[in-house]
């Protein structure tokens, strides 16, 4: 098994969660976060169940010294909470509530020739390009 | 609350959870999609295979799953594709100023009791609804 098989496969079961747990729908995505109308709260529960595996299974994975196919694991060390953690989380969030995807589900509707989630992409990358963009930039 | 679909949910959150603990188990790397998709062109060559071939498992995964269960799907019609690429445009900016986003945050960084993903999953989570209420309720 080398890495690459192992990112498709787990690629191939993130998309089989997000379609089963329907945060590939939009519409649920924002009846969930209307939580002031006919609030859905299905996908609090596709976090609790993402978590209940998770949680414990990293607990045990980060003990080991390396991963299985790599010689480190790569996880980010930073504990700030800085302005542009809080700034790019505010954004990120309107952003979701104003499209009703995440980037995940945007990438997974793809396949079904879903031309909302097609423009959903290109946007996405227009947004990590623009931000790339104004953050080399000195002002 | 006639959507309410725990159970449906919480497995496919199951899934979601045994994706990325396969991926940090095998190949010592986060689940975060808005991170693997930006890796896609901005990370070093010979790490861009398995964020291609991971992101192509997601749309085959969700492909899939449309197949044997096409009666799952709800396509949203007439949703103004203009919202869909302003909407697009902020969580690629938001996803990298942040540094995450619902994935990479909500689940593979809350999983590790990251403070950061705490705060940025709360806050995106937070501007989320705040966007729906004014676009469902005030506007």
């Amino acid at each position: 098994m080398n890495k690459y098989f192992i990112a498709l496969l787990s690629g191939i079961i993130f998309g089989l969660g997000l379609s089963l747990s329907q945060m590939v729908n939009p519409n649920k995505v924002i009846d969930f976060l209307d939580i002031f109308g006919h609030w859905d709260p299905s996908l609090a529960f596709v976090m609790m169940g993402a978590l209940a595996v998770a949680f414990i299974s990293f607990r045990i994975i980060l003990k080991r010294p390396e991963p299985l196919l790599e010689k480190a694991f790569h996880k980010s060390h930073r504990t700030e909470i800085d302005k542009s953690l809080l700034a790019g989380a505010a954004i990120f969030g309107i952003g979701w509530g104003l499209s009703g995807y995440c980037p995940g589900p945007a990438v997974a509707s793809l396949g079904s020739g879903n031309f909302e989630a097609l423009i959903m992409v290109i946007s996405i990358y227009a947004g990590f390009f623009s931000q790339k963009w104004f953050s080399s930039k000195k002002f | 609350m006639e959507n309410f679909t725990p159970l449906s949910a919480l497995l496919g959150g199951a899934l979601i959870g045994l994706s990325a603990t396969i991926l940090l188990l095998f190949n010592g790397r986060m689940a975060g999609i808005s991170g693997i998709m930006n890796g896609l062109f901005n990370a070093p060559k010979d790490e861009r295979i398995w964020r291609l071939t991971f992101l192509c498992g997601l749309i085959i995964g969700a492909f899939i799953f449309q197949t044997i269960s096409p009666d799952f799907f709800f396509p949203r019609q007439g949703y103004p594709l203009w919202l869909i690429a302003i909407g697009g445009f902020l969580v690629g900016v938001g996803t990298r100023l942040g540094n995450g986003c619902t994935s990479g945050h909500g689940i593979c960084g809350i999983a590790s009791l990251s403070r950061r993903s705490i705060f940025a999953t709360l806050t995106f989570m937070g501007t989320g609804m705040a966007t729906v209420y004014i676009a469902r309720h005030l506007l």
